[in-house]
């Protein structure tokens, strides 16, 4: 019986080309497993060119992406989480600050003051690397105090969500969070001062339940997660398979809970537009031409920003 | 002799059995059943004087503690309930309706479980969907159109977690209600009876005055979920509920919580009537307070009240700033 024949094992020799690969020169895209030369991907703000998938960006990253180059100014850096509960579980609260700290940003959100497009804007960032993005007291404090900037100045606030929720390790005060900011929108609205809300990937639970749902318009980019619970506990709570595309930015947009899909290439356009409709105001881009060369964004060859909205409106 | 007896009760219970077999013995020894109630009392004392927040957690989950309804049905006269949220359907989790309370008129908010599982597949075991939040702000408009103040009933272990609930947007409907009750004109009261887990209970949590019954419990997430992320073991709950700080005198000390309304030795359930009395004191007196001053002050009350929640170091003057109780 030959063909049962076991043939004999040949050695493969290793692939001598990935030893010559210096790390980091390739990222794998998460979706469809594609290698990408990371300075593209980069360049390409962290989309890939082949299947269109959004990747995570930094929360810098973020505001270079939004924010006339230079023009973001951090504000409340002043304030810094205590620990109120005393809380450990593997580690002390204030231990997994001191960690998450290492990732370059001081808590879970930057918020500042900003230029899109030539607009002055309250610009709330949250910080995903930083704990989740979890939302304890000082991130509540910093999007508080903005939104009452924005209220008092009349200026129009974006606020971008990168966040799985609560911060559990403050208990009731993280919760507490959620009326805080809520409380502070509803006095926005009645000023009729205009709030954009972007969803990334992930904009759950705590956040969603509060200032992330509040927007006048609510934007999200492609293949975010967004919710109220967490996929993992429905499943388990349910008890069945969740349905493809569940949560999705796609899924939330077909149910009215979202007014747009918004690519990242063009997040910037589409903002400073809805804000024209907003405020009625046209603003001009005040870019000297010496230095529009300096004015753009390090890093982020973006298309050329239009001046006036209408025209991409039309396009 | 109830029928769910807690672990850390049952000294207790076997006492009071003990009790009860030796006062019906023929004939009766009079200083067995004197030093048996003494016995009682003294084990009593000791046991529920100093309940760890687990126990309390117990407690407030307790088969027999008097639920929503059943404050609104002691203390108030005439209820009517009102049903439906005019979008989607009734949400059986959350009851909305009117009632006279001290010669009031007033809007009740009631989040509610079933009493036994028949009832609780009805209830949905207190966990609301989004129509109930949109039932509730229904019924709260309703109530600031018609200047009716508002008593919100809190015992819920959190708002549904599920496909339907996703699908129509439990988020957004506890977002809106969390912000619109900062603009209600009329006096908000909530009151935590039992279970007061995370954005389920904020959904309808902002008010000028927040109580607690002394063995209820108020936190972002419950023991078990906590457990299971940070320790990846649900089993972790008890050293959770110790971490979190979620019991009644926890949260005065945090801020977050006006007052703390005594409960019978044991918990509510071993005496209802006078927990609806206390209860029923505790929301007479912060009504009339609260109606004595204009909307104005109450709404700004009601934002800085929320405004101050929250622990944090402001760096400018190098002063550490925690929060404090609430003055009233």
């Amino acid at each position: 019986m030959a063909w049962f024949k076991k043939e004999r094992y040949t050695t493969l020799k290793p692939p001598e080309m990935r030893d010559r690969i210096p790390e980091g020169l390739l990222t794998k895209c998460e979706e469809c497993y594609a290698p990408i030369v990371t300075k593209d991907f980069e360049e390409n703000l962290r989309v890939c060119k082949r299947c269109g998938r959004h990747h995570r960006m930094s929360a810098r990253e973020r505001v270079n992406l939004l924010a006339d180059a230079g023009s973001f100014t951090e504000m409340f850096k002043n304030i810094q989480s205590t620990d109120p509960l005393k809380f450990v579980d593997s580690k002390a609260y204030p231990d997994r600050i001191r960690s998450a700290q290492k990732s370059g940003y001081d808590e879970g959100a930057l918020a500042g003051e900003a230029l899109i497009n030539g607009r002055r804007v309250a610009l709330g960032v949250m910080v995903f690397e930083f704990v989740g993005g979890s939302m304890g007291s000082v991130v509540g404090e910093r999007i508080t105090r903005l939104i009452e900037r924005a209220t008092a100045d009349e200026i129009p606030l974006v606020i971008v969500t990168a966040s799985g929720g609560a911060r559990m390790q403050e208990g009731i005060l993280s919760l507490m969070q959620m009326a805080k900011t809520s409380g502070a929108l509803a006095r926005l609205a009645q000023k009729r001062v205009p709030y954009i809300s972007v969803l990334t990937n992930p904009s759950t639970a705590g956040v969603m339940a509060s200032y992330a749902s509040l927007g006048d318009v609510i934007i999200a980019e492609p293949d975010a997660l967004i919710g109220f619970a967490g996929p993992r506990v429905i499943q388990q709570t349910i008890n069945q398979v969740l349905p493809k595309g569940f949560q999705k930015s796609d899924f939330v947009l077909e149910h009215g809970f979202l007014d747009m899909v918004v690519e990242r290439k063009d997040l910037k356009a589409k903002i400073s537009l809805l804000l024209y409709y907003l405020t009625g105001k046209e603003t001009r881009a005040v870019v000297p031409a010496s230095d529009e060369a300096a004015a753009k964004p390090a890093g982020w060859p973006l298309r050329a920003q239009p001046v006036d909205p209408l025209e991409i409106a039309f396009r | 002799m109830p029928i769910s007896v807690l672990e850390f009760e049952k000294p207790i219970i076997e006492l009071e059995q003990k009790l009860h077999e030796c006062e019906t013995a023929e004939p009766r020894d009079e200083t067995a059943v004197a030093r048996l109630r003494e016995e009682l009392a003294r084990r009593q004392q000791q046991i529920y004087s100093r309940l760890t927040p687990w126990q309390r957690v117990l407690v407030a989950r307790h088969p027999e503690r008097p639920h929503s309804t059943d404050y609104v049905h002691a203390m108030m006269d005439d209820f009517v309930e009102l049903h439906g949220d005019r979008y989607y359907s009734d949400d059986k989790a959350m009851i909305c309706g009117m009632a006279k309370f001290a010669g009031h008129p007033v809007a009740v908010i009631a989040q509610q479980k079933g009493r036994d599982t028949k009832e609780n597949l009805q209830r949905n075991w207190g966990m609301s969907h989004p129509e109930g939040y949109r039932k509730a702000h229904r019924v709260m408009n309703l109530a600031n159109r018609f200047g009716m103040p508002i008593i919100v009933f809190i015992d819920t272990p959190g708002a549904f977690p599920g496909i339907g609930a996703e699908e129509r947007g439990q988020a957004e409907a506890i977002a809106h209600n969390i912000r619109d009750m900062f603009t209600l004109e009329i006096p908000i009261i909530c009151i935590v009876v039992g279970e007061g887990a995370s954005g389920g209970a904020l959904g309808v949590g902002v008010g000028d005055s927040i109580l607690m019954l002394e063995n209820s419990w108020y936190c972002v997430i419950s023991p078990e979920g906590c457990a299971a992320i940070l320790w990846k073991d649900r089993a972790m709950a008890e050293r959770a509920a110790e971490q979190l700080k979620l019991t009644a005198s926890d949260l005065i000390a945090l801020g977050v919580v006006d007052e703390v309304i005594p409960e019978p030795l044991g918990g509510a359930h071993r005496n209802p009537k006078e927990t609806y009395d206390n209860v029923r004191h505790a929301l007479e007196i912060r009504l009339a307070a609260l109606l004595e001053i204009s909307s104005e002050e109450r709404i700004e009350r009601r934002y800085q009240k929320f405004r101050a929640m929250g622990a944090f170091h402001a760096g400018e003057h190098g002063q550490p700033r925690t929060t404090t109780t609430e003055p009233e």
